[in-house]
Order: C-alpha cells, then sequence, then structure tokens
C-alpha cells in the first residue's frame, strides 16, 4: 500500500478498519449516492469508445482532464443505472486520485478494488472495477510522459 | 399471477408472479420476497419494501469446496430469512432475473417448491417507480427442516454430460455466440474465468439465454415466441431430455426455469461446472 497516493492510502486504512462488511458495504453505498456523470464540459455524447472503459459491465466511461499544475482530474460516466459499485468506485478514484501526483496514480495497483470492495465480488464484477483503475492509471502512465490525455 | 402472464400460454405461468402481485402482496406474512443479484452494493441501496437479500456467493456456495450449501447451510440461511416450509418465496434481482433464476434453481435442490419469480425483476420494478427502501427487515427465526439436496433432478455433473454427448442428447449452450465459438474464452466484458480452451461442448445448440426476454423491461417473451426459438429453431422438444451450461451455470439457470416451467419440457439439467470445467477437462472433447 506504500505506493498509494496518500487520499486513496487513507481510504483504503478507513474502510479496512471499519468493523464489518455491512459496515463497508453502507460507506460504498453512500459514496455511490455522490455520483454526478461527466459534464458536458468534459465530454459530449455519444462518448468516443475510446473513452469506454473496457471489461466493465456496467458502461462505464472514464476521462482525464489535464489541471495546470500537470496532476489529472477524472470525471466518469456510468451508463448502467444499476451500477452502484461502478459509481461508488468512480467517486472514489476521483476523491483520492485526482490531482494527485501522476507518477504515484500511474502505480495504482488495479487489485486495490479488494482492498476496497472486499473479496466476495464475482469475477465478472470484480474485472469491471479493476478495469476502471487500469483506465485511470493508464491515464496518468500517459501523463508521466506527455501532455493531453483523455 | 397477472391476466398478462396467465395469457402468454406457459405451460406453469403460476411459477411468475407480476410487479404488481408483489406489490399486493407485499404484507403477506405467508410471502417473502428475495432479492438476488450480482452487485453486492444493489440491495443495500434500496430495494423492494420487506424483501430480504440472498447473496450467491455468500449464502448460496460453499466457501471451499465448489458447491452449494448443504441440508444444514439451507436450514440456517432459511432460518435467519424468517422462511419456513409453507412459505411463498418469490425472487427477483437485476440483470433480468439472471441471480433470481440462480438462486431459484438451488432452493428447487432443497425442494422448495412454493417458490416464484418476479417477472421483470428489479429493472421492472424500478421502471414502474414502485417503493423501494433502504431498511433492511427482521423476520422471527424459523424452524427449517429441509430434505437432503437432490442433486439427481435437475443439476448435471460432468461424467453424466459426457454419456450425455455420447448418447447424443440435446444441450443447450446459453452463452454468447463468440463464447460458443470459442473466439472469447468469457462472456463479452467479463474476464476469462479460467478455461484452458474455447468452444463449446459436442453437440450443443447455441441459444443464448437473453432470447428469452424482452430486453425494454426484463420480462420473459410468451410461449409462442420462446417456442419459436426452442423448439422450432434449435429443435427441441418437451419430452427431450435436455442439459444447459454456460460458464458457471448462472445463465443456463435461466435457461432451465425457461425451459422447465414456460416451455414444460419434463426432463432438464442445469450443468453448473459448465464450460469453466469443461473448457479445462483432460481428455473430454469440444467442438469450435
Amino acid at each position: 500500500m506504500t505506493q498509494f497516493p496518500e487520499k486513496l492510502r487513507r481510504l483504503v486504512r478507513l474502510v479496512d478498519a471499519m468493523g464489518d462488511r455491512a459496515e463497508r458495504i453502507q460507506f460504498l453505498v453512500d459514496t455511490a449516492r455522490r455520483y454526478k456523470p461527466a459534464s458536458e464540459a468534459i465530454a459530449t455524447r455519444p462518448y468516443d469508445e475510446l473513452f469506454k472503459v473496457p471489461a466493465c459491465e456496467s458502461q462505464v466511461y472514464a476521462f482525464a482532464e489535464e489541471l495546470a499544475d500537470g496532476t489529472l482530474k477524472f470525471h466518469f460516466t456510468v451508463e448502467n443505472p444499476q451500477g452502484i459499485s461502478a459509481m461508488a468506485l468512480a467517486v472514489i478514484l476521483d476523491d483520492t486520485l485526482s490531482n494527485q501526483p501522476v507518477e504515484q496514480v500511474a502505480a495504482v495497483p488495479s487489485d486495490v478494488v479488494y482492498e476496497i470492495f472486499g473479496r466476495e465480488l464475482s469475477m465478472g464484477k470484480s474485472m469491471g472495477l479493476m478495469a476502471m483503475v487500469s483506465m485511470v492509471s493508464n491515464y496518468a502512465k500517459k501523463a508521466t510522459g506527455s501532455h493531453g490525455v483523455g | 399471477m397477472s391476466d398478462d402472464i396467465a395469457k402468454r400460454g406457459y405451460v406453469d405461468p403460476d411459477v411468475l408472479v407480476s410487479t404488481a402481485w408483489v406489490a399486493e402482496n407485499l404484507e403477506s406474512p405467508a410471502v417473502r420476497i428475495v432479492e438476488s443479484n450480482e452487485d453486492p452494493l444493489l440491495y443495500p441501496s434500496q430495494h423492494i419494501p420487506g424483501a430480504v437479500e440472498v447473496d450467491w456467493t455468500r449464502d448460496l456456495n460453499d466457501p471451499i469446496v465448489r458447491d452449494y450449501l448443504e441440508q444444514d447451510g439451507f436450514a440456517a440461511l432459511m432460518s435467519r430469512i424468517g422462511v419456513t416450509r409453507d412459505a411463498t418465496v418469490v425472487f427477483y434481482g437485476d440483470k433480468n432475473n439472471w441471480w433470481a433464476c440462480y438462486a431459484f434453481w438451488i432452493f428447487q435442490l432443497f425442494g422448495h417448491t412454493n417458490a416464484k419469480v418476479m417477472d421483470g425483476g428489479r429493472l421492472k420494478w424500478e421502471q414502474e417507480g414502485r417503493p423501494m427502501t433502504t431498511d433492511v427487515p427482521e423476520y422471527e427465526a424459523t424452524s427449517y427442516e429441509p430434505p437432503v439436496r437432490d442433486d439427481t433432478t435437475i443439476r448435471a455433473f460432468r461424467d453424466q454430460v459426457r454419456e450425455h454427448v455420447e448418447a447424443e442428447r440435446p444441450l443447450v449452450d446459453v452463452r454468447s455466440p463468440e463464447e460458443y465459438s470459442g473466439v472469447r474464452l468469457h462472456m463479452e466484458d467479463y474476464p476469462n474465468e479460467g478455461a484452458l480452451r474455447g468452444g463449446h461442448i459436442p453437440g450443443a445448440a447455441n441459444v443464448p439465454w437473453a432470447r428469452a426476454v424482452n430486453p425494454d423491461d426484463g420480462t420473459f417473451k410468451p410461449a409462442d415466441e420462446l417456442n419459436a426459438i426452442y423448439q422450432k429453431e434449435h429443435g427441441l422438444k418437451p419430452d427431450d431430455d435436455v442439459i444447459a451450461y454456460c460458464r458457471i451455470g448462472e445463465r443456463s439457470s435461466h435457461t432451465w426455469f425457461v425451459l422447465k416451467y414456460l416451455l414444460g419440457f419434463r426432463r432438464v439439467r442445469n450443468y453448473d461446472g459448465s464450460w469453466t470445467e469443461w473448457g479445462n477437462l483432460v481428455n473430454v472433447p469440444i467442438e469450435k
């Protein structure tokens, strides 16, 4: 966990400290309620397939906005209204990885989803969520070498 | 059951209930509504008032052996959710009742035949703007004595599937055409769950599970449309001994439900080992 950006490290610790599964689930549900789709200032429909998260059944699109300081702000649109887990992760990734050093974001491993959601996800669900993390870290990897992602 | 369901020509229409029926029976002590989803956050986010959750991973699967819970585990589950042997259990869930049908099928392994599926599942309930809540109900624990799990009637194992293949009896592969043909080792947007080879069990017909539902609201298609798919298009007959399979047995539970109850196939089994088993087995044939 040492390579995680500070905000993500704090969130993982918070989730890990939760007493039981129900508490973590409620935290994630409450987090999902804060989800807002990417605004038209970031992307307009129809979205290019380039921004679609592969292997995600909730039809998630991920966008990276380059900020003046060279860091990135992440935006997501979750097309499936029942994609609650994807919405929760979208909020978490924005909260914890936006405006963080891109080198650190690039190093975030996709299996951090297990530390956030636990190990009781179906294979399909976990792979979709991991793909969201991978897409964000890939944006960051590109930003470490060049500008103008998303 | 609603008039609409009654008019669709199903062999056993009583196995389906409408969203309106569920709404009218929310307070009935003889009815237990059960939500079963793939996404573990859906039920906690909101659910039908009074509904309990049965999670396919935590509640229905053995954590060590690749198998379902045994008699004592099922008794404990039913006690926890306050179900008696006489209770009517109504399943609903996400993904057009995929997981609801999976849970329904496992309940049938334990002989809880007083079970139904809410037509259209969670999607239709939400589309209709019916009430949802975050309140998790608590029911008085029951004493439930299930029979020993019956794996002989509606469940198929690999050796039985092999005999089935050798006897050239019908199999239904309910996965996508890409999985069936071996182009993909897994459902689109899903990971490769460990199958070494791509293709299908020899002789299997490919009838993707989703062809049985109306995509707009998740309801089951009427019997004439289902028969056009399964009988006319693929030549299956209600007297056939049929085995359905998919990747791990969840999608094929949906097709098993359609064939057994809606179309009245008398001998249909679900091979829950499915492609994650067959696609890895040594010394068994496949087709592409």
